[in-house]
């Protein structure tokens, strides 16, 4: 059950995006589209179980103080994996999130895990946390680049819904990314209060 | 003139924070007054140029002639959060005032990205040390820039009586979106 807890817990309640307002960079930058979006939450879904694994099991070696520079090390070094493996992989998504990919290192949820989760619990419950915190902001990002996409510019996933004349060339663009954010967020705390 | 370009390109019409989505977490955070705006405005300034340079050096007198540019991001990383710490030491010492009103949000210059992210974008644009040095400034000013409008706006927002959902993080974000569309009015200058 807390297991459970663990897990979901990303996804609506402390929805890293949504309610936290953490990662805001990607969540904003890479959600053009859905498939981008989804990419580059999965791509920080894996730093953030590979990281929250890694930095719960060496917890009790690391002196405090100087924990969080020995936790970007461990972080930079799962970000440098993840940038080679798609530059080699997926080349066409990396070129579209480009400098992103090395910003995983700096997005706050995945320090903010790391010290406020994993640096205290144990491996098995950080592996679940580090996942439905990573899935729960792929979620986010998802849908942020699903809205933006079917408003923007009529597809979702590369699907055509409508017509290529309805489509507001502005939520492609940057202006775009924060308006939508802004109102899903309102809409969540609207359902939120309920 | 080349300089111009660059300046022009990196204060307005690419703005590091409306158009290239660096730096939103401190944009968001500390954009409540323009006190700490302008603080906060200065401190990253002061990381982002300093960490341009040192960077720099490392990338091209250390990384690339040791063969391991792969480390570029664990580097960088390292050596913007020594920076930080310098720059919060040196604080601490020489305006106790302002480093209070920064408070949690100086240790988090690190996670910065645009601090990152300027370091990073120098490389993939093959500028020189002199044109780098350049493009962190005006990249600083326009973090200020924005962070400062930013501000004025959020002060004034106080005063309005805005639907329950809509208040706090909401309204800061339709409202960055405007001003990012004020900028779009830039683009084509350069």
């Amino acid at each position: 059950m807390n297991q459970l807890n663990n897990f979901t817990k990303g996804f609506i309640k402390e929805n890293p995006v949504f309610v936290l307002l953490l990662g805001m960079c990607p969540t904003l930058g890479t959600t053009t589209s859905a498939i981008n979006g989804l990419g580059m939450g999965l791509a920080t879904t894996f730093v953030l179980v590979m990281g929250n694994v890694v930095i719960s099991m060496v917890k009790n070696i690391i002196p405090a103080k100087v924990r969080i520079p020995s936790y970007i090390v461990i972080v930079a070094s799962f970000v440098t994996m993840v940038d080679l493996s798609m530059e080699g992989f997926l080349p066409s998504l990396h070129a579209q999130l480009g400098l992103f990919i090395p910003l995983i290192v700096v997005n706050c949820i995945v320090l903010g895990r790391a010290e406020a989760f994993a640096s205290k619990n144990t491996v098995g419950s950080s592996f679940i946390d580090g996942l439905g915190m990573g899935l729960g902001f792929s979620f986010a990002l998802t849908l942020l680049g699903a809205v933006r996409e079917i408003l923007g510019s009529g597809k979702v996933f590369g699907l055509a819904l409508f017509p290529e004349n309805y489509a507001m060339i502005i939520f492609v663009l940057a202006p775009g990314a924060f308006i939508a954010l802004g109102y899903i967020i309102a809409i969540m705390n609207r359902l939120a209060k309920k | 003139m080349e300089y111009i370009f660059i300046i022009i390109s990196a204060v307005f019409v690419n703005n590091i924070v409306l158009a290239q989505f660096l730096g939103i977490c401190p944009f968001i955070g500390v954009s409540n007054k323009i006190e700490t705006a302008v603080g906060m405005g200065g401190a990253v300034a002061f990381v982002m140029t300093i960490a341009s340079i040192v960077t720099y050096i490392v990338m091209y007198y250390v990384l690339l002639p040791l063969g391991i540019g792969y480390m570029q991001t664990v580097t960088y990383i390292l050596v913007i959060a020594s920076l930080v710490q310098m720059v919060e030491i040196v604080l601490k010492k020489v305006s106790p005032a302002l480093y209070q009103a920064l408070g949690v949000f100086l240790p988090l210059i690190t996670t910065n990205c645009a601090i990152l992210g300027v370091a990073l974008l120098l490389v993939q644009k093959e500028f020189n040390l002199l044109e780098s040095v350049v493009f962190a400034i005006s990249n600083a000013v326009g973090f200020a820039l924005a962070l400062i409008i930013f501000a004025g706006i959020r002060e004034s927002l106080d005063l309005v009586d805005l639907p329950k959902g809509m208040k706090g993080a909401p309204i800061a974000l339709v409202v960055a979106g405007i001003l990012a569309l004020a900028f779009m009015g830039f683009a084509g200058i350069v």
